[in-house]
């Protein structure tokens, strides 16, 4: 018999989370690795992923001390298990949605994205082996990755390691590269959206 | 090397972006069209408390957990690699939906498609390191 509070614990933990526990969260996961004498930036080990395939033979920016960089693969590796978690264990398949506002429901209906009771699921239909067939899936999947893979490295860093761990040392670089973030999303979401979807 | 604890620290940060949402496309999509406060409450309130322990480790000159100074690394003086840089970033983030932490965590959840974006952003880190020195820094 599992006791009784460790269900309510499980019940607590499956609710949707608001902002003020996620952030809160975020800032103590970056606490933790500066304890442990790391910093927090998840797109360095895509550098890393690439080093340890050989793409040290192409450019010198793929020479270096990968293999002391294991650390950062694990936070990854973990990251995995803990998405695997959250979606089998933390969250009713019932309620596996994105409980966005109104306003972002109407404007998704005027791109053509319609939800049955107005339920918006937590992964786009997009995310999926068949969408990669289509100019859609082609675009958001290979296109964006690209662009994610190519702009993190330019700016040496991504949300994690310029916009949390950046920002929270008053960088000033990252300032500017959270600046850019925007500028770059503001752009796809008003100018290109619209030509995609 | 005790590299399981970081296999720990990954999965706390992978539940806490599953269940804010924070990895959703529709969450990314509602935060650039400024519609709701709960992408800017996560990022803002994470940052918020990050400067503070930040300055709570320089001022008080805390020492990491094996004993060694713990040293934050300044980001190089530049502008233009932040602003291209970051801009072709947000291009992406926007477009995919994902940045490369939610990817990972999507990833475990069930999303395998996104191994290609995985393949497709190593590429992306890999042209990346071809120009590199023909790039504006």
């Amino acid at each position: 018999m599992v006791p009784e509070y460790l269900i309510q614990l499980k019940d607590f933990i499956s609710q949707p989370w608001p902002w003020y526990v996620a952030g809160p969260m975020i800032a103590l996961i970056m606490l933790i690795l500066l304890l442990f004498g790391r910093e927090f930036g998840i797109s360095a080990n895509f550098r890393v992923m690439c080093a340890a395939d050989g793409a040290g033979d192409f450019a010198d920016f793929f020479k270096f001390d990968w293999a002391s960089q294991g650390w950062n693969l694990m936070v990854a590796l973990g990251a995995m298990f803990g998405g695997y978690l959250a979606a089998n264990y933390f969250t009713p398949i019932d309620d596996q949605l994105a409980h966005v506002s109104q306003e972002t429901l109407e404007s998704l209906k005027a791109l053509g994205m319609e939800f049955q009771d107005g339920k918006v699921p937590l992964v786009p239909e997009f995310y999926s082996w068949e969408a990669l067939f289509s100019l859609r899936g082609i675009m958001v999947i290979v296109v964006g990755g690209f662009l994610v893979g190519f702009g993190a490295r330019y700016a040496g860093g991504c949300t994690s390691g310029h916009a949390i761990s950046g920002m929270s040392a008053l960088q000033l670089g990252s300032l500017i590269a959270v600046i850019g973030f925007f500028l770059g999303g503001l752009t796809m979401t008003y100018f290109i959206f619209p030509l995609i979807f | 090397m005790r590299l399981s604890r970081f296999i720990l620290i990954g999965i706390l940060f992978g539940i806490t972006l599953y269940k804010s949402e924070a990895v959703s496309w529709f969450r990314i999509y509602e935060m650039f069209h400024f519609q709701s406060f709960h992408m800017y409450g996560i990022i803002f309130s994470a940052i918020a408390i990050g400067i503070l322990m930040v300055q709570w480790i320089k001022r008080k000159h805390i020492k990491s957990f094996d004993g060694h100074e713990i040293v934050i690394n300044p980001k190089d003086r530049s502008v233009p690699r932040y602003i291209i840089g970051g801009f072709i970033f947000g291009l992406g983030w926007a477009l995919a939906g994902v940045c490369p932490g939610p990817m990972f965590i999507l990833m475990g959840s069930g999303a395998t498609v996104l191994v290609v974006f995985l393949a497709s952003a190593m590429f992306g880190t890999f042209v990346y390191g071809l120009l590199r020195k023909r790039l504006p820094h």
